[in-house]
């Protein structure tokens, strides 16, 4: 089961996790990304993010079907957040259920770091002395 | 032929537009569109780079644009 959401509101990691949940899963693991409050030590005052919505959508479906093929796991859950975060906001819940944790593991990883480079989400860095785009020009 | 072309992120700061229509020759690639586009807007040249999507799917450096694509500039993604 596949289940990936692009919400404006707050995020519910029990929810992530309902939905990833079953009787013949003995593993449900999550990865949470929230908001730091802080980038090399510049204070961060809010992040605001910003999605191309129906290509982020078929990019993080897409990604989800390699993980079911790639790993033995049953279920996966992406939900992420737009719109202006602050410092300890979460961002973006991964959660993988399946039967045993090392593949819940793995694929829990190769999620995270693939939504990371090919997802068409951006976020701007909104700091006290200016703001940037991340990963734009470094 | 003319082109609707979708700016996210800081290429929409660049163009200055969530959206933008520019010309291009019939049967033109997304090289020429490259070239097209950083000819208008120098600073998309000085990204770290950027990648093209046609009709939601990441494009090749020589996939053919038609005038009814949805084609849009994807500067390097920072989500999560």
């Amino acid at each position: 089961m596949i289940d990936i959401q692009i919400l404006e509101s707050t995020l519910n990691t029990q929810e992530a996790i309902q939905a990833v949940s079953g009787v013949q899963c003995g593993a449900l693991i999550t990865f949470t990304g929230t908001v730091r409050d802080n980038t090399t030590g510049r204070k961060v005052l809010r992040l605001e993010y910003e999605c191309y919505q129906a290509m982020a959508l078929g990019q993080m479906k897409a990604l989800a079907e390699n993980a079911l093929g790639q790993y033995n796991i049953q279920h996966i859950s992406i939900h992420h957040r737009m719109g202006i975060l602050i410092p300890g906001d979460i961002a973006v819940i991964i959660a993988v259920g399946s039967a045993h944790r090392a593949d819940a593991f793995a694929a829990c990883q190769y999620l995270i770091d693939t939504l990371k480079q090919t997802v068409p989400i951006w976020k701007k860095e909104v700091f006290t002395d200016g703001e940037v785009w991340v990963s734009a020009h470094s | 032929m003319e082109v609707s072309i979708l700016a996210f992120g800081i290429a929409k700061d660049i163009v200055k537009a969530s959206k933008i229509k520019i010309e291009l020759e019939p049967g033109a690639d997304t090289r020429v569109l490259r070239k097209t586009l950083e000819t208008s807007y120098p600073a998309l040249a000085g990204l770290k780079s950027y990648m093209i999507a046609v009709n939601q799917q990441y494009a090749n450096e020589d996939t053919l644009l038609k005038a009814q694509d949805e084609i849009a500039i994807i500067p390097p993604v920072s989500g999560g």
